[in-house]
């Protein structure tokens, strides 16, 4: 079981991630990459991670992809005709189809049970928020906190960039 | 991995089971009470004292004409609806409705409750892109802009709770409040939950999203049927949902007040029943809660709500975070 799921999220992952590079609607690529982020989530969730599964869907699918979204939405308002007539309902039902044929296939192919590794027991303890932190904390503070002050730069960066456009074309008017 | 018992599977039907009725209890609560407040009568003709409204109002919505916008995207015009559903029905996985009564005990379930509750946004979302009308795309951004605003704020209150117990599994929380429920222990974060679940949920004062004056019907102008159904259905679910997050977060979960002070033991039976009926009752009351404010207190202009949750919320929220943290770290350790 747990290696049809394997197989089947890592055709969806496949599968989401060409649909999001190949598909000429921008809409459309960021859904895909929802989906793609959602499914790699799932594979975190067979190896036992699960705060990593939580955090991939927090953090990339629930926060980041959406603002994606928010943008894309705004930017993409003029030609919306073509954007509209090109996705039919039944190219997205082939692709799941299509997935899940696929995976099928795959599984039903000889020899191919026995392919995923054993997971290790220690990732019982090891994927859990506890081991985590306690790790993230001691052995790896340093990086942590460089990691820290470098998202906080960035965050910073980014607010004096939008500010200070913002007073220039203030001071030519 | 821990193993499925029968009982999880009990606990989850059960409690799937309530939270799609308490869903249609909400809307006649909602009606009745509204009605209350309004000094009028309210529905009270479809069986006794109105109560099989909701039946009557749900048959009405399966029986009306689907439309759909021909210029729109009606592959994401359909499934949109189903995503803010599917994402309350999630929740229910993780809380505990008495002392052992809960489906699962994940290890990061707090995580697991804030990581389902941000993929609600897409729903709302991709129905105002997908309608292809002007409304529908501005509810659709605000709805997404609202509910990313107040994920901060809600998080840092939930984090302030997360730092007294010391655990981000919800079973823990809940039990950490037999004697001192978190309202007594950490007022201020209490009290920024509930604003922040009140715009999450998008209720009054924060229904920016389908603010009939400037926007028709925000989101769902372009839904009818059964797909509008189902935007209504799940509007109501959040509201018991997040009544059910306020009692788990910071009333006490399924404790009476000060429990551990006066309470005896009971056999497990007795408790069993006490503890649902505890946690039921105090559901109910924010529920009864988010109806009172949404007849009481008018709306919120946009930028007001902007300047609420990151100018106001947000700071507060972490201020009372550090200070929380402070006065546990050098004052009870």
């Amino acid at each position: 079981m747990d290696t049809f799921i394997f197989i089947f999220l890592a055709v969806l992952t496949i599968g989401s991630g060409l649909g999001m590079v190949l598909n000429r609607n921008t809409v459309n690529s960021a859904l895909f990459l929802v989906l793609n982020m959602v499914s790699i989530a799932g594979i975190y969730l067979l190896l036992q991670a699960q705060f990593l599964a939580l955090i991939q869907i927090l953090v990339y699918a629930g926060a980041i992809m959406v603002l994606f979204l928010f943008v894309i939405m705004l930017l993409n308002l003029d030609d919306e005709r073509s954007l509209f007539s090109k996705v039919r309902a039944k190219y997205i039902s082939a692709f799941f189809l299509g997935v899940v044929t696929l995976s099928l296939i795959l599984y039903s192919l000889e020899g191919v049970a026995d392919l995923l590794p054993e997971i290790s027991p220690e990732m019982e303890t090891a994927g859990t928020v506890e081991a985590l932190g306690d790790v993230l904390y001691t052995d790896y503070l340093f990086a942590f906190e460089m990691t820290a002050i470098l998202l906080t730069a960035a965050v910073v960066g980014a607010l004096m960039i939008a500010q200070y456009k913002k007073s220039n074309n203030g001071a030519s008017e | 991995m821990a193993e499925v018992t029968l009982s999880s599977f009990i606990v989850l039907g059960v409690a799937l089971f309530m939270l799609l009725n308490s869903a249609a209890i909400a809307v006649y609560a909602e009606r009745r009470v509204a009605a209350f407040i309004q000094n009028r009568m309210g529905p009270n003709r479809v069986g006794p004292a109105g109560l099989l409204q909701p039946i009557a109002d749900v048959l009405k919505l399966l029986l009306k004409e689907d439309v759909t916008p021909t210029e729109g995207n009606k592959f994401i015009h359909a499934v949109a609806p189903m995503i803010p559903v599917i994402t309350a029905l999630m929740t229910v996985a993780v809380i505990p409705f008495g002392e052992g009564l809960y489906a699962t005990n994940i290890n990061a379930s707090v995580l697991y409750l804030l990581a389902v509750a941000s993929l609600g946004v897409y729903g709302v979302t991709l129905a105002g892109w997908a309608s292809n009308s002007k409304y529908s795309l501005l509810g659709g951004l605000r709805a997404a802009a609202q509910m990313i605003s107040y994920e901060l704020p809600l998080g840092m209150a939930v984090a302030s709770v997360v730092i007294f117990v010391g655990s981000l599994r919800v079973v823990d929380i809940a039990a950490y409040q037999e004697t001192w429920w978190f309202f007594f222990l950490n007022p201020l974060g209490a009290i920024i939950f509930i604003i922040a679940a009140f715009a999450e949920s998008n209720r009054t004062p924060f229904d920016l999203v389908e603010a009939e004056q400037e926007l028709v019907g925000g989101f769902h102008t372009e839904y009818s049927s059964m797909k509008f159904g189902m935007f209504f259905l799940a509007e109501y679910m959040h509201v018991v949902i997040n009544s059910m997050l306020m009692t788990t977060f910071f009333f006490g979960a399924y404790h009476l007040p000060f429990a551990g002070y006066w309470l005896p033991e009971l056999s497990p039976l007795v408790k069993g029943i006490l503890d649902v009926s505890v946690f039921t009752i105090k559901t109910g009351f924010f529920m009864f809660l988010f109806i009172w404010v949404r007849w009481t207190i008018p709306r919120f202009k946009y930028n007001q709500v902007m300047k609420l949750g990151w100018s106001r919320l947000l700071p507060l929220s972490i201020a009372n975070f550090i200070v929380i943290a402070a006065i546990l770290f050098f004052i009870v350790n």
